[in-house]
């Protein structure tokens, strides 16, 4: 891909000029981490791109760049998704947000977002690359994943009854996060501590 | 990626005015394929159709039992969809065997059943593809084909179909509904897919600038149950070396109707009709079972290097249909 995708002014924009035939680019309103940014992009611009190239929100990262490896997760509308396989033409209008919209509540006691807490104390990373995916990641399992079934899931228990998550199923939640540095004890417990 | 046109479509009607039906649009669903491949050079849109704001995200249950499934459904929301847990459960466990929960949640249920085959050499611009550049030859036919088809493939093509949902809707004999220039038609999944033939740069019986508006789920008899069982390299987050999917309604013992697709062995996924045939009517045995399995194994033709595909599908198809229906007897 090309280096530069877009340019960001930063501000509150005039929202999408509807897309002019055969123009390759276009100028897009974004919501990122509760912030409404308008930004110039070409069409082939991933979310990613934009968010790390043009935002400067550089906690989702680019490693496989083909959806398999997750360090690019972010939320949106509330879900995971990997931004590397989103054009970022298609997200206006959409709520994104990265790591960095996972910051902690100003004033609080504790300055780490709950999402972020359990690794810290579990000193769950070793280089720290795949941290801000495996932080988010748990975050949108939270909101997805409660009671729902998973290939793992034994689908004998008793239906109805709140089941927290076995370690099996967070595993399998979190299996689209890899750590290219094998931290998977210590990042399951701290996904644990979150989904479970 | 090469720069190009993007468009989102409000209905349907505008979605097919910016199509087209030329070669160089393509509808984007959750582009989870599509900019992958765009990405690699495999596939050189000029414009995107975007139509994930189409009115056909809704999981529909109907008065007859059928349920009707949107084509920009996400996999996620259908893989848990109380009517699809409770009746299909084939579909939500072949939809969980797959990806990632990242991917699941982007994936729509048309993008997911065109989806272009894992064929290394279809992916590696520098080979040549009879799928990717037709007439260019198949790099896979004498190359390294243990991911590759044993039953139906051609000297032109030898690759699988990828998906898991496709298997399981083959089982539950579902229907594609499709939108196009000549109006509306609905294609049974079991015609839907195509063998390679000398044609495999063609995957589907879909012509240009049809759309997927939704996809049909027949209501099922009360009682019959149904399962997908997968094997792969790793034990998450990749696809099918082999899989079978099944839907079975025994009473008092004997099978009233029986549905079996065998997964990453063929361009389509493979009706079992002769396993069916063998056992339907029957009051089936573990033995009869297995005879019925090998009726359709001994039909497949493998290649250099994936007889081993052939192993994998008789020891799941047995044991699938074993618990489908002479297990089904047990207390
Ligand atoms: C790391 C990884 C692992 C994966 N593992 C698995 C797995 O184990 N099992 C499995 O089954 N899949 C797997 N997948 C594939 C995934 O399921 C597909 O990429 C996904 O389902 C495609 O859906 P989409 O909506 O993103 O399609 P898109 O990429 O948007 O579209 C795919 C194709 O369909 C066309 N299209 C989309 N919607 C329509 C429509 N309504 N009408 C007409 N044409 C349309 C597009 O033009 C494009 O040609 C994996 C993918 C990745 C990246
Ligand atoms: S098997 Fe099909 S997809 Fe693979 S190289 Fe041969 S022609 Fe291409
Ligand atoms: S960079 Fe997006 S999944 Fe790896
Ligand atoms: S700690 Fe290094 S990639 Fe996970």
């Amino acid at each position: 891909m090309e280096a530069l995708h877009g340019r960001s002014d930063g501000g509150q924009g005039p929202g999408a000029q509807a897309a002019r035939p055969g123009a390759t680019d276009s100028r897009v309103t974004l919501r990122v981490n509760d912030a409404t940014h308008t930004v110039e992009l070409e069409h082939c611009a991933t979310l990613q791109e934009v968010l790390r190239d043009s935002l400067g929100l550089t906690g989702s990262k680019k490693r496989c760049d083909d959806g398999r490896c997750g360090a690019c997760t972010v939320l949106l509308d509330g879900r995971r998704v990997v931004s590397c396989l989103l054009l970022a033409v298609a997200q206006e209008g959409r709520e994104v947000v990265t790591v960095e919209g996972l910051a902690g509540t100003p004033g609080a006691h504790d300055s780490l977002h709950p999402l972020r807490r359990p690794s810290a104390d579990r000193d769950a990373y070793q280089c720290g690359y795949c941290a801000p995916d495996q932080n988010g990641s748990p975050g949108g399992t939270q909101n997805g994943a409660a009671g729902q079934p998973m290939v793992v899931t034994d689908m004998e228990l008793p239906e109805n009854v709140p089941v927290l998550l076995t370690p099996a199923e967070v595993l399998e939640q979190l299996s689209g996060n890899l750590c290219r540095c094998g931290a998977y004890p210590s990042t399951a417990g701290a996904g644990q501590d979150v989904i479970a | 990626m090469k720069p190009l046109s993007y468009v989102c479509a409000r209905t349907v009607a505008e979605a097919a005015a910016f199509h087209g039906g030329r070669p160089e649009a393509r509808y984007l669903g959750g582009g989870t394929n599509l900019i992958d491949l765009m990405r690699m050079g495999v596939e050189r849109p000029d414009i995107l159709v975007d139509i994930t704001r189409l009115p056909f995200d809704r999981i529909e249950e109907r008065t007859d039992g059928s349920v009707r499934v949107g084509a920009t459904a996400r996999n996620s929301d259908l893989a848990t969809h109380p009517a699809v847990l409770d009746r299909y459960p084939v579909l939500s466990q072949a939809l969980l065997s797959g990806a990632s929960g990242q991917l699941r949640n982007m994936a729509t249920t048309a993008g997911n059943l065109l989806q272009r085959t894992r064929c290394g050499y279809f992916r590696d611009l520098s080979r040549p593809c009879n799928k990717r550049v037709p007439g260019s030859g198949c790099a896979a036919l004498d190359g390294v084909n243990r991911d590759h088809a044993v039953f139906g493939h051609s000297p032109h093509c030898v690759a699988t179909h990828p998906s898991d949902l496709a298997v399981a809707l083959t089982s539950l004999d579902a229907l594609v509904e499709l939108v196009g220039p000549a109006g509306v038609r609905t294609v049974p999944v079991t015609e839907f897919y195509r063998l390679p033939q000398d044609r495999p740069e063609q995957d589907t019986v879909m012509r240009p600038g049809e759309l997927i508006t939704n996809v049909l789920l027949p209501p099922v008899p009360t009682g019959a149950d149904s399962r997908y069982r997968k094997a792969r390299d790793r034990a998450s987050d990749t696809y099918m070396l082999a899989s079978v999917a099944a839907m079975v309604h025994v009473e008092h013992g004997v099978v009233k109707h029986i549905a079996v697709a065998l997964g990453g062995l063929a361009h389509r996924p493979w009706r079992a009709r002769r396993t069916e045939a063998a056992l339907l009517g029957t009051k089936p045995t573990t033995e009869t079972v297995e005879q019925a399995v090998e009726e359709e194994l001994t039909t497949a033709v493998p290649l250099r290097h994936n007889a081993y595909k052939v192993e994998l599908a008789r020891a799941m198809a047995r044991e699938v249909l074993g618990s489908l229906t002479v297990g089904h007897r047990k207390p």
